[in-house]
């Protein structure tokens, strides 16, 4: 392998068009958008570390109420249930629909825990003065897992489930679906304090 | 376009492709990594189009019998009810609960066939080298990333029920085959949308007033 390549830290490549840019050197705006296409290529401005950490951290206790509370209560004719997301999908496993447990597994459960156990080991060392070990593959892996993490999308599932069962049955919203929907706004709150190109501009 | 196309590799730079930072490419060298985050340099994603035409034509593959197929059984009084996608939607519509069934509409059948028909447009458009509206195509694409991952919410409605009404005296959900077709739908038009490099669109921009 060759070694490290010259690099210059004012230029950027827009990552959706690949304009050559020159980030403005008094950073007055706080979002620097590329002049071709209009993606953002930069926050500028104040960069904490604490809000990031702190809706992790929420985001982590409302995550585990979410996931050891029920979601629905549903009563019909003297008859009860209640539902858990990982009762859901350890009845699609048995049901024999193993890959789609999967799928469920992954999209509402590893990829959430995942993207928040990873903001908190990204910025409790950086509001203490310290990079955590492996801070680059931590970087990647958030990128790369944001996507698949569909809560806000499991909880609108939620909602239409209810709403086609109360014709029928009475149904209640449990301890479960309330944090759900807090944890739904603290993760796209999250998503606003999070700057991934701030984050690299501390691996050098 | 009036603005100066400023294009990276006229100056031997590239951007990394994982921490965005702007790298040198020495001539003559093939393999080069971020001076930053290590990561192996390339100008575009590497075989995206076929990548990503790969992941579109599984999808639209997959798409019908995730829509033909009952993505559940419902059994409850000894009658068995095979819901598709389409009839889950229409159930909805049919029990006064227009706003849920256009939610259910546009999420499951609308936003799949919308998403298939821009990513092949922009694969097309790419291949033909067409310098036609990149701002317009570039807006498309960041339309798909956006929006295709809510088609999944019919899966989690299936997920829900399947729970609240197991083995119960009042029903019995059963998942369908036509579930697990719909999420792979889902999930292979989200890595076509992933692999595709919206920078292609832009490749072609001005070569035609050099």
């Amino acid at each position: 392998m060759n070694p490290p390549a010259p690099h210059q830290h004012d230029l950027i490549a827009c990552h959706e068009c690949d304009l050559l840019q020159r980030l403005p050197a008094a950073q007055a705006r706080a979002l620097v958008r590329c002049r071709r296409c209009g993606s953002v290529l930069h926050h500028a401005g104040r960069d904490p570390f604490t809000p990031p950490l702190a809706l992790g951290i929420t985001a982590l206790i409302l995550f585990v109420i979410s996931t050891s509370f029920p979601l629905l209560d549903f009563s019909l004719g003297g008859q009860h249930a209640s539902t858990y997301l990982l009762a859901g999908i350890r009845q699609l496993y048995l049901q024999g629909a193993i890959l789609l447990a999967g799928v469920v597994l992954f999209t509402t459960v590893i990829a959430p825990l995942l993207h928040i156990s990873l903001l908190i080991y990204v910025y409790l060392p950086l509001t203490l003065g310290r990079r955590p070990p492996g801070f680059v593959a931590a970087l990647r892996i958030m990128q790369w897992v944001l996507p698949w993490s569909m809560l806000e999308i499991f909880l609108l599932g939620v909602i239409i489930a209810a709403v086609k069962l109360a014709e029928q049955a009475t149904i209640v919203a449990g301890p479960a679906a309330w944090s759900l929907a807090i944890l739904v706004f603290v993760l796209a709150g999250a998503a606003t304090q999070v700057h991934p190109g701030r984050l690299w501009d501390r691996v050098a | 376009m009036s603005a100066p196309v400023d294009n990276p590799i006229v100056h031997d730079l590239v951007g990394c492709n994982s921490c965005g930072l702007v790298n040198r490419w020495p001539a003559g060298l093939t393999r080069v990594r971020c001076a930053r985050c290590n990561a192996p340099l390339t100008r575009r994603i590497p075989r995206s189009l076929s990548r990503s035409w790969a992941f579109l034509t599984a999808a639209v593959m997959l798409y019908l019998p995730a829509n033909l197929l009952p993505i559940m059984h419902v059994t409850s009084l000894g009658q068995v009810r095979s819901d598709t996608i389409l009839s889950g939607a229409e159930f909805l519509l049919i029990h006064g609960m227009w706003p849920l069934a256009l939610i259910v509409f546009v999420a499951s059948i609308l936003v799949p066939i919308v998403k298939m028909v821009i990513i092949g447009y922009l694969l097309i458009s790419v291949q033909r080298r067409s310098p036609a509206r990149p701002l317009d195509r570039t807006r498309l694409y960041r339309f798909t990333e956006f929006v295709g991952r809510w088609s999944m919410v019919d899966i989690f409605v299936v997920t829900v029920l399947v729970a609240l009404l197991q083995m119960g005296a009042v029903a019995d959900v059963r998942a369908g085959s036509g579930a697990l077709y719909f999420a792979a739908v889902v999930i292979l038009t989200m890595l076509a949308t992933f692999t595709f490099d919206p920078r292609l669109i832009w490749d072609n921009v001005g070569k035609q007033d050099e």
